[in-house]
């Protein structure tokens, strides 16, 4: 498909990819990611861009045992709804773990990883993800 | 605004369709539908399909254009409406809009989905569209682990045992026994829920809608059209409310997971909407791709408390001759979920009972029937509130 | 013109994973008690010697206190770049938040790209061209399954932001020297997958001659001798021969120890004494005086020596100690490792 061989597309993203570029709504205090003109929770266009912090913790974590044609080859892995250290939430892979390890409430910290390819002759598309924190 | 009536239906049995292609099911679907309304197909004056994935899946959009011209009525209005697995749930929405608007007198709701053509992975890939594509699906997240999340999120908030979830999935079951359109017509024990396989843990494969192939169709009109053109004046059923909501389209930009606030305010508006209250449903369909999100339904919906929606599965109380008699044709999971097309199969579901024509499965008395449909992880959701009257 | 450049801020990075030479030897038949190292770092799949440049950059920047944007330059030492054509360096660049104002290129000079990187940013850092420059050697070795390389190639990162010298300054750079011939001990043509190597000839010809060679023109240069120096690290493609070529130099085991990591975590290419002078670092008192000589085949080596300054006190706790990355490990056996190294045949 198109879209899954798009350079623009992901080059578009990259920085709020790679680097937690999050968002702060001045109006009802939300911290989101990735930043955007209006808050996802009231519409606010009162919100300034944010790095966010690299360390949080899991809230919730699922096994992908079925994973779309793009990430076949990684089966099985971790999903998980991330909280930052200042309340913004993330979802994200995790790396560097063992199924059996995670749990909720499982302190973590962000890495800067390999998401997928384009095929073996397509860029790669890198992003963060987490790992369990000491 | 004019008063919008339901007087045909029709649908394909929801299965692998290794035979019929994507047009063949819509006009075959198309047809019943007409033939069941006994009108003709020149009276229908515009078309909503709902679909999610002809496109990724099929490589075919326009499917406006396409039906239309393999039906023969090319002129007519016609396009896709899209909305995830809300797709069906929307199309109805608009061609309740049309025909409520006085625009049309006579129009058709269609819903399609062929996805058995697609390698499983693909249908994966198809289905995590549903969400954010840029930091979602990026991710590696497929559309059951979203759910499955959603699954986490309750268990701890409400302690609730896996099992009285996964009961959900079981109860379907039963139902589609008896509904010749459904695509798994066998009785499941929990035990058989709980050994299968896990797809996104805690998810098991058989707490999850199936893949399937299928069309439904339903043709809507004004009053003015059903007194002219419909000989059969028995059974018809008014469309009370149509209510579309959407909520933020992915898990981590809300504030709870364990409700679907689209719901919450789709289906206030459809109540007030309507004049009724959750007690005066007879009959409701709710969307329950996977078990967990039954359960929630059933509390935002209004017929059970928050956290308990389990408690009234385990009750008896979605049963025939129970309270609130839920998912009577099987469900998402047994009469099967071919995604665009849901919504519609719901609708023609709803429509069954309510004329009296669901054979072993007749709820008595049925008079007001509810459909909830929903597209991403909530993202849309649709509330359809349906009449018997005539 | 004299130099004027000091460390700033320094960063290692090694992947969690770990294989041990006898888990390897176990599988080609070879005596588990003739293997070179104990066991070598392996990359996670969804690394490579880009993500990991990132992390030891990151760790950098926590010691340097700098925002990242005030790095002006990125130079990339490795032999493994995840592209044969595309910078690294721009992609560790935006990551990390210094462009666009930026000198950024990929190198690749075998194992010593990363102390050429140094050298580079050392120059334009006294030559007053950039106030701050990132110099990163990383590397995801690959050896050919069950070839000697196979129990030693590892993966593993370093970076080292240079400035002129100020009242923070980790290490001033006293002096460098670079030696270099057409020395085919080691290569991998364009389109391979894995490298060739030349056995014996990499010795003495190529490592020994070398480094030798680099290490006597410095001190000859500087008017110094190994008795100056507190600590030195050498390339380490194995344990034997830095142990060696100190002996021959004239440096003993207690100026050696810091350095000398390979047994623990592999040959890290690019990354190797790069790596061991952060070990340095993360022990080294003011004033010491520390030589770090690599090697790349092909063949060269960079000589260069630092003074350790006060700052190394308040700074070096503001990352992760190279030991923190030794110790925290999980085993692979061979068939995960197979894996992870993409050595399966998948089509």
């Amino acid at each position: 498909m198109a879209y899954t061989k798009s350079v623009p597309r992901i080059w578009r993203e990259r920085i709020r990819k790679y680097r937690l570029l999050g968002g702060v709504c001045n109006d009802c205090g939300k911290v989101f990611y990735p930043s955007r003109r209006f808050c996802p929770r009231c519409g606010s266009g009162n919100v300034n861009k944010v790095t966010l912090p690299r360390t949080g913790k899991i809230l919730y974590f699922t096994v992908i045992r079925n994973a779309p044609t793009e990430f076949k080859s990684f089966e099985p892995y971790i999903l998980a709804l991330i909280e930052l250290d200042n309340g913004a939430r993330i979802l994200a892979q995790l790396t560097d773990i063992d199924l059996e390890e995670v749990y909720e409430g499982m302190p973590v910290e962000a890495v800067f990883r390999k998401y997928k390819e384009q095929g073996r002759d397509g860029v790669i598309e890198y992003g963060i993800k987490f790992r369990p924190r000491e | 605004m004019e008063k919008v009536f339901i007087v045909g239906i029709g649908a394909t049995k929801v299965r692998e369709h290794w035979n019929l292609s994507l047009r063949d099911l819509m006009v075959k679907s198309a047809i019943k539908a007409i033939n069941n309304a006994g009108i003709n197909k020149q009276d229908i004056k515009a078309i909503y399909i709902g679909n999610m994935s002809s496109g990724y899946l099929q490589g075919q959009e326009h499917l406006g254009a396409l039906l239309a011209t393999w039906l023969g009525i090319a002129g007519v209005s016609a396009c896709k409406v899209e909305a995830a697995c809300g797709s069906g749930g929307a199309a109805f929405h608009q061609a309740f809009l049309a025909v409520a608007s006085g625009l049309y007198d006579c129009v058709m709701a269609l819903g399609v989905e062929k996805m058995t053509d697609a390698i499983t992975s693909d249908v994966t890939s198809a289905l995590i569209m549903a969400d954010d594509q840029e930091y979602v699906a990026f991710t590696g997240a497929s559309f059951v682990a979203l759910n499955a999340l959603i699954y986490r999120a309750y268990i701890k908030e409400y302690g609730v045992k896996q099992e009285d979830i996964a009961l959900f999935a079981v109860h379907d079951h039963k139902y589609a026994v008896n509904n010749p359109y459904a695509q798994y017509r066998r009785e499941i024990k929990i035990e058989d829920v709980m050994n299968s396989p896990l797809i996104a843990d805690p998810i098991h494969l058989l707490e999850c809608a199936p893949i399937g192939d299928g069309s439904a169709a339903i043709i809507l009109c004004n009053e003015r059209f059903l007194e002219k053109k419909v000989s059969d004046q028995e059974g018809v059923i008014e469309v009370l409310s149509s209510v579309l909501a959407t909520d933020i389209i992915s898990l981590h930009d809300r504030d709870t997971y364990i409700t679907l606030n689209a719901t919450r305010v789709a289906s206030s508006k459809a109540y007030k909407m309507a004049r009724i209250e959750p007690k005066d449903v007879n009959v409701v369909e709710v969307h329950d791709a996977f078990t967990i999100l039954g359960v929630i339904s059933l509390e935002d919906l209004g017929f059970a408390e928050r956290g308990s929606g389990w408690e009234i599965v385990r009750e008896g109380e979605i049963e025939i001759g129970g309270k609130i008699p839920t998912n009577t044709m099987g469900g998402l999971k047994a009469r099967g979920h071919p995604v665009g097309a849901t919504g519609i199969y719901q609708i023609f579901d709803i429509v069954t009972q309510l004329r009296g024509e669901a054979g072993k499965n007749q709820v008595d008395n049925a008079e007001i029937g509810l459909a909830q449909n929903v597209g991403g992880v909530g993202g849309t959701v649709i509330i359809n509130i349906l009449k018997r009257v005539r | 013109m004299s130099i004027n450049a000091a460390i700033v801020g320094y960063g290692v990075y090694l992947p969690v994973y770990r294989i041990k030479d006898v888990e390897i030897a176990k599988v080609w038949g070879r005596d588990v008690r003739r293997v070179p190292i104990k066991e070598k770092t392996v990359p996670g799949p969804d690394e490579d010697s880009l993500t990991m440049a990132f992390e030891a950059s990151l760790n950098a920047l926590r010691r340097a206190k700098i925002p990242p944007i005030e790095i002006e330059a990125v130079f990339v030492g490795s032999e493994s770049p995840p592209y044969a054509v595309k910078p690294s360096a721009t992609v560790i660049a935006e990551a990390l938040g210094a462009t666009p104002k930026l000198y950024a290129v990929d190198m690749e000079f075998a194992c010593r790209a990363g102390t050429t990187a140094m050298g580079i940013v050392i120059g334009m850092v006294s030559s007053g061209i950039i106030k701050y420059g990132l110099a990163i050697g990383t590397d995801t070795a690959q050896g050919r399954p069950g070839d000697e390389l196979d129990y030693t190639a590892a993966a593993g990162a370093a970076a080292y932001i240079f400035s002129n010298p100020g009242k923070d300054t980790i290490a001033t750079v006293e002096g460098t020297y670079s030696y270099v011939t057409d020395t085919p001990d080691f290569w991998r043509r364009e389109g391979e997958t894995f490298p060739r190597h030349t056995f014996r000839f990499t010795g003495e010809p190529a490592y020994f001659t070398h480094i030798i060679g680099a290490a006597k023109g410095l001190m000859e240069k500087m008017g110094l001798k190994p008795s100056d120096f507190n600590h030195v690290v050498f390339h380490q493609p194995n344990v034997k021969f830095p142990l060696r070529v100190a002996k021959m130099l004239g440096f003993t085991m207690e100026q050696i120890k810091y350095g000398l990591l390979t047994g623990e975590i592999g040959n890290t290419y690019a990354a190797a004494s790069p790596i061991g002078l952060a070990n340095i670092l993360d022990h080294a008192k003011p004033g010491e005086r520390v030589l770090i000589v690599s090697f790349g085949s092909g063949s060269g080596s960079d000589a260069i020596s630092f003074i350790v300054q006060d700052g190394i006190e308040s700074r070096r706790h503001l990352a992760p100690y190279v030991e923190y990355y030794i110790k925290r490990k999980k085993y692979v056996n061979y068939s995960t490792y197979a894996k992870f190294r993409n050595l399966l045949k998948m089509r």
